[in-house]
């Protein structure tokens, strides 16, 4: 049930993606290029989903058990740190190179485009250098 | 600015927003987790015991979708840009940064504005920032 429910949260995430227009790269870019011809939309997908999100959220703040009996694992970090800063900027400049974030990129993969794979596969390594260089400074401590 | 009339969305954009942020908020209440995708994607990197088959299933609803998407609509139109190398380096970027930022458009936009996160909002700000900034560069300053 959990696994189910896991896949179609996964699968309506992805439908929105592509109902919202996130998986064409250059829309996104063209969000993002405030001084282009300015497409707008992204601010919508973001407000259409924080808008619902915040009723989600609002509810399971309430609640010290999922429905299906896990625990809430709601982010209990506070800290602007440096990684939160450097991360978030490595991020966006990624985001605009190519246009694809992960959720959009992954549900791009069966789309028969090579980008959106090759795409994925560095994003794999990337966050597996992330791992390593994590696994090694908790080892050398 | 010049606004784009001709490729804005608002309506689907909106819905398509809606159905993310209902992903989320099913994601939340009957699974207790966050749907951020670099962060469920991460975790599997990192396998532990009985945490890896709950973010494989997020990953395949989300890797079925077009298929599901096209039994019934028409995949909207991609335009992809970027050559492979621009691909390798943007995803590295994102593979990197995503992690070490402990999150991405989906952990720390949606679902961390959603909750009203100091952390997530000072994030979004920050990769948005990086993204126009970057955009900028690659289109009016070199393009």
């Amino acid at each position: 049930m959990k696994l189910l429910s896991a896949f179609v949260a996964g699968l309506v995430f992805g439908l929105g993606l592509i109902l919202s227009g996130m998986t064409d790269p250059s829309k996104v870019i063209a969000f993002l290029d405030l001084a282009g011809a300015w497409d707008p939309s992204l601010a919508f997908v973001m407000a259409g989903a924080i808008l619902v999100a915040s009723v989600g959220f609002h509810f399971a703040s309430k609640r010290s058990r999922s429905i299906l009996g896990d625990t809430m694992r709601l982010p209990t970090a506070s800290q602007i740190d440096r990684r939160l800063v450097l991360g978030g900027l490595a991020f966006g400049a990624g985001w605009g190179l190519a246009g694809y974030c992960p959720g959009p990129a992954v549900a791009s993969l069966a789309s028969g485009n090579a980008e959106p794979v090759i795409f994925v596969v560095a994003m794999l390594v990337g966050m597996g250098l992330y791992e390593l260089r994590t696994r090694l400074s908790a080892t050398s401590r | 600015m010049m606004i784009d009339w001709t490729n804005f969305t608002p309506w689907s954009s909106l819905a398509g927003g809606a159905l993310i942020g209902l992903a989320a908020t099913l994601f939340i209440l009957m699974n207790g987790r966050i749907a951020g995708i670099s962060g469920v994607i991460g975790g599997l990197l990192r396998p532990v015991n009985g945490d890896v088959l709950w973010r494989v299933s997020f990953v395949a609803g989300l890797v079925v979708a077009p298929l599901l998407f096209q039994t019934s609509f028409a995949l909207p139109a991609v335009d992809i840009n970027a050559g492979t190398a621009t691909l390798i380096v943007a995803g590295l970027l994102v593979g990197v940064g995503t992690r070490y930022g402990s999150g991405c458009t989906s952990g720390h936009g949606v679902c961390g504005l959603s909750r009203r996160s100091p952390r997530s909002f000072v994030a979004t700000t920050l990769f948005m920032a990086s993204g126009f900034v970057t955009v900028f560069i690659v289109r009016h300053l070199f393009g």
